[in-house]
């Protein structure tokens, strides 16, 4: 029992940065119908800057939580200008040679200055011990995680369905050329709503870099994992990919626990459910069939 | 209010309207009818600034709006009504009913629309993509009327209804005009047409083939609707 309830935390941990990363890649293929490659490059971007936040200038973790995504989101932004808007009216090809061409470009760049071994990240200090469920303890850091990401996703929720703004990206995202016709510029939301994946996709990075190893490959580990999550709950579904994050954590972390005696599947069982998924309900869980322009 | 000349507009190689000038005084109500594929809905999106492939001159008080995008055509009045009734099904009815801007001097209130469609207030936080047609019908054009649009561009509003529901779009559009509204109708039921309607342009190929006024219509009815392959 207490193993249990040990391996499902640690999935829901491990979901908790699957649901952030396809937070950000449902927002943006929301509302700019372009699936960002890249995602996985600002999640590493975030890990390291954190590291070399603190590396070289000693600033602390709780300020890189803030800096990174804030700073990244405004590099996602000034990207989106200067490239991403001209994939709106190319071939979906061009999409995936831009944003991988990027992330190699990204990861590349970090690997000439700090090569590619892992970088350590102390936990920060307040967050160091574990916390005591009575049955079983827990690191406190994960601990936060889990709370954090939540919260995070909760706030994104709200956003998305009780403000304004958040009706207008639901608009755009569902019919960007009726809602332009109801006088709602939609252009201008594409560039913020850009950099905001993208600064989740930091902040991800950030929370990842006192557990896990900060390397300049991390990101591209972890992201096809995230691709399939985003595919399974619903390409664009902002509630599909968050729900899809979370039950794909807990999906590994069994499979580890439980089917370690058959590697084969525990290895691709994140897979196996992607293709059971598909063949089921072929727009994912969540997801609608696209409606004709 | 509005001014065509000379609007040609294309689908790839494929010419849809050709030459196309028309023009539209303020507080009139004005059908475009003709059959399917003669271009009625391209006009309408072309007024909109939605089609891309167009040629000609599209004015709006006077005003010049050829090279401007859709949402700011839409500031300067116009409502549009799209013929899917352009209902959003990740947002509730209010929310589809509040998306847009005011527009006009003389918005309808979110009372005022919920005291006119009583079926609407039951079902505001619904999807607006659970309603009926008809329900969805009323909702595009409350949408326009909470705007405060002064010049609505209907897509064939009648479409699908029941009788008793095009009575009602008909009372609509009606009231509308009383209070200003300037109305361009694409409209097949050339019966609704003649009874919201001040004229009528025939549209056939591309280009217009005839303008008409009501008891013209109503005089050759039974040829028009032949025509048309009603």
């Amino acid at each position: 029992m207490t193993g249990f309830l040990q391996n499902t935390f640690n999935g829901l941990v491990s979901g908790a940065f699957y649901a952030l990363l396809a937070l950000g890649l449902a927002v943006i293929f929301g509302m700019l119908r372009v699936v960002n490659f890249a995602h996985g490059a600002f999640y590493m971007l975030g890990a390291f800057g954190a590291y070399v936040l603190l590396s070289e200038a000693g600033v602390p973790f709780w300020a890189a939580l803030a800096i990174m995504p804030v700073g990244l989101g405004l590099l996602g932004m000034a990207l989106e200008r200067a490239f991403i808007h001209r994939l709106t009216r190319l071939d979906p090809l061009y999409n995936f040679l831009l944003t991988f061409g990027l992330t190699l470009i990204l990861q590349d760049l970090v690997k000439l200055r700090y090569g590619v071994q892992s970088s350590p990240y102390a936990t920060p200090s307040a967050l160091s011990g574990s916390v005591d469920f009575g049955i079983f303890d827990f690191p406190t850091y994960r601990v936060f995680i889990l709370g954090f990401a939540v919260a995070v996703c909760v706030g994104v929720w709200w956003v998305l369905t009780r403000t304004r703004i958040g009706m207008v990206v639901r608009a755009s995202t569902e019919r960007p050329e009726l809602t332009r016709a109801f006088g709602i510029n939609v252009g201008r939301w594409v560039t913020p709503v850009f950099g905001f994946g993208i600064g989740l996709a930091g902040l991800a990075g950030v929370l990842a870099a006192p557990m896990r190893a900060v390397n300049p490959l991390m990101g591209a580990d972890l992201i096809i994992v995230v691709f399939a999550v985003v595919v399974i709950g619903g390409l664009g579904s902002i509630f599909g990919s968050v729900a899809a994050g979370f039950g794909i954590g807990l999906v590994q972390a069994w499979g580890e626990a439980y089917l370690s005696q058959f590697p084969i599947v525990s290895q691709t069982i994140v897979f196996i459910v992607m293709a059971v998924v598909l063949l089921w309900r072929p727009a994912g869980l969540f997801g609608r069939e696209e409606a004709p322009a | 209010m509005l001014r065509i000349e000379n609007l040609s507009a294309w689908y790839g190689e494929a010419q849809v309207l050709r030459e196309v000038s028309l023009e539209v005084q303020a507080g009139e109500v004005v059908t475009l009818v003709g059959r399917n594929g003669a271009g009625k809905s391209t006009l309408l999106r072309c007024v909109m600034g939605l089609h891309a492939g167009q040629r000609g001159t599209v004015e709006l008080d006077g005003r010049d709006v050829g090279r401007l995008p859709a949402h700011r055509r839409a500031r300067l009045g116009l409502g549009w009504v799209p013929d899917d009734r352009g209902s959003y099904a990740t947002l509730t009815v209010t929310e589809n009913l509040t998306l847009p801007p005011t527009v006009g001097p003389d918005p309808w209130s979110l009372e005022r629309v919920y005291e006119a469609f009583p079926a609407l207030y039951e079902r505001r936080d619904s999807a607006a993509t659970m309603l009926s047609g008809g329900e969805q019908q009323m909702l595009a054009l409350a949408r326009v009327l909470r705007m405060g649009a002064r010049l609505l561009l209907c897509d064939e509003p009648t479409e699908g209804l029941s009788p008793l529901l095009v009575q009602q779009v008909g009372d609509l559009l009606r009231e509308a005009k009383r209070h200003g509204v300037t109305v361009l109708l694409v409209e097949q039921n050339l019966h609704f047409a003649t009874g919201v309607a001040d004229r009528h342009y025939l549209l056939a190929e591309g280009r217009i083939a005839e303008a008409m006024d009501n008891s013209e219509v109503r005089s050759r009815e039974r040829e028009l609707l032949s025509y048309l392959g009603i």
